[in-house]
């Protein structure tokens, strides 16, 4: 069968469709946190050479992974909203770049607490933390521009254009420790060769990381269920809803 | 061709150009994006003269040798080809070993001593417990000193 997706595509179809679906990921998302941290700092050994300092990877790198992901996922959206010229595509753009910031400050300010027992620094201007501090700088940009205009509309656009023109960071986040010598170590985990690390250890950090996921599309769907009622409000079934009427 | 899917193919194009440009200035700014110079580029000149600069590699086995009575220190970046010694004044990371990974920023002297005022530890992207650990440095005493790889 068939899925209509313009349908959803409407605001007022997908506002109580987002509800739903972010009560799910939450109550998952805290499933899978409560899960994760257990297997992180109960079940999994001692690292061999780092010792304890370790653990910040089951932060870490779920937080590192989000923030390059939630990018994507952005452009994603600002793409469709461009081409197509849909609200709900720019709103679930404006919705996620809150998100992706606070990740991209986790993934840097633990990376900082890793590298200064590891490495002997808090912060080096390597290629790897260099491109995800422009990251996060993109992020807040977007978020600027966003309040710098006052026509959503116009803002949809503006904020569209440059969340693509920032996309070209991305990959060379990724592959920054492959191209340049960083003082950033290579990846352990990538698609295409087995995993550097102890399955326990895997484990816990992939569970943690569909706990960040589940969490990061929980509350981006609540975020733009707020969005939607804000920039609707003057549509008649936002005044028709139970909360509104009450009021 | 409908008004949409021209400004889809639009925004493919524009991020094909930037795309390409960003290409073509990471490929012209690539011995600036480096965090260090390996020993054979210090050997060979190309890192750069009397200007700080950062060098990294291994640290060569047995080369480690400790100042009685101060905190300096003396050891050998090495990349398995070509050899640089380094002195250091100052507290060393808790992972600096000899055969593991290091990033020291210093200059180089006339001598060919590199003076170096910071040094980083270079940790891999291995992650095993101390047992697992073990066991691989059985299995490499066993066969051949790789002791330089890990």
């Amino acid at each position: 069968m068939a899925i209509n997706w313009y349908h959803y595509a409407s605001p007022a179809t997908f506002h109580p469709l987002a509800g739903r679906l972010a009560a799910a990921f939450a109550w998952l998302a805290a499933a899978l946190t409560a899960a994760g941290l257990w297997i992180g700092f109960v079940v999994a050994p001692t690292d061999a050479t780092q010792g304890e300092a370790y653990r910040i990877i089951f932060i870490h790198v779920p937080t590192a992974w989000m923030a390059m992901f939630i990018y994507l996922v952005m452009a994603f959206w600002s793409a469709l909203a461009l081409g197509f010229n849909t609200r709900l595509s720019a709103m679930m753009a404006q919705s996620l770049a809150p998100t992706g910031a606070l990740m991209a400050l986790l993934a840097l300010w633990t990376g900082a607490f890793w590298g200064r027992p590891t490495w002997g620094t808090y912060w080096a201007w390597d290629a790897r933390m260099t491109s995800t501090l422009i990251l996060l700088f993109l992020y807040l940009g977007v978020i600027a521009l966003r309040n710098a205009i006052d026509d959503p509309r116009r803002a949809d656009k503006a904020c569209a254009v440059l969340t693509l023109v920032g996309a070209v960071n991305v990959p060379i986040i990724y592959f920054s420790v492959r191209w340049w010598n960083t003082l950033h170590q290579g990846a352990s985990v990538s698609l295409t060769s087995a995993p550097k690390m102890a399955t326990i250890m895997l484990t816990g950090m992939l569970v943690m990381t569909f706990a960040c996921w589940f969490w990061c599309i929980a509350v981006a769907l609540w975020r733009v269920q707020a969005i939607i009622l804000e920039r609707e409000r003057g549509a008649g079934w936002v005044a028709a809803l139970p909360a509104v009427r009450e009021t | 061709m409908k008004a949409r899917h021209r400004r889809f193919a639009w925004i493919l194009v524009g991020l094909a150009a930037l795309g390409v440009a960003v290409a073509l200035v990471l490929n012209a700014f690539r011995s600036h994006l480096v965090f260090f110079f390996s020993p054979s580029q210090v050997i060979a000149n190309e890192a750069p003269v009397g200007r700080p600069f950062r060098i990294g590699g291994l640290v060569q086995v047995g080369s480690i040798v400790r100042d009685t009575g101060s905190l300096t220190v003396r050891f050998v970046v090495t990349d398995t080809a070509k050899d640089v010694p380094v002195t250091y004044t100052g507290l060393l990371p808790d992972l600096f070993k000899e055969g593991k990974g290091v990033v020291a920023q210093g200059t180089l002297g006339p001598d060919g001593v590199f003076r170096a005022t910071e040094v980083l530890a270079k940790h891999d992207e291995n992650y095993m417990p101390p047992e697992a650990a073990a066991a691989i440095e059985q299995a490499h005493k066993g066969g051949q000193a790789k002791t330089l790889s890990r």
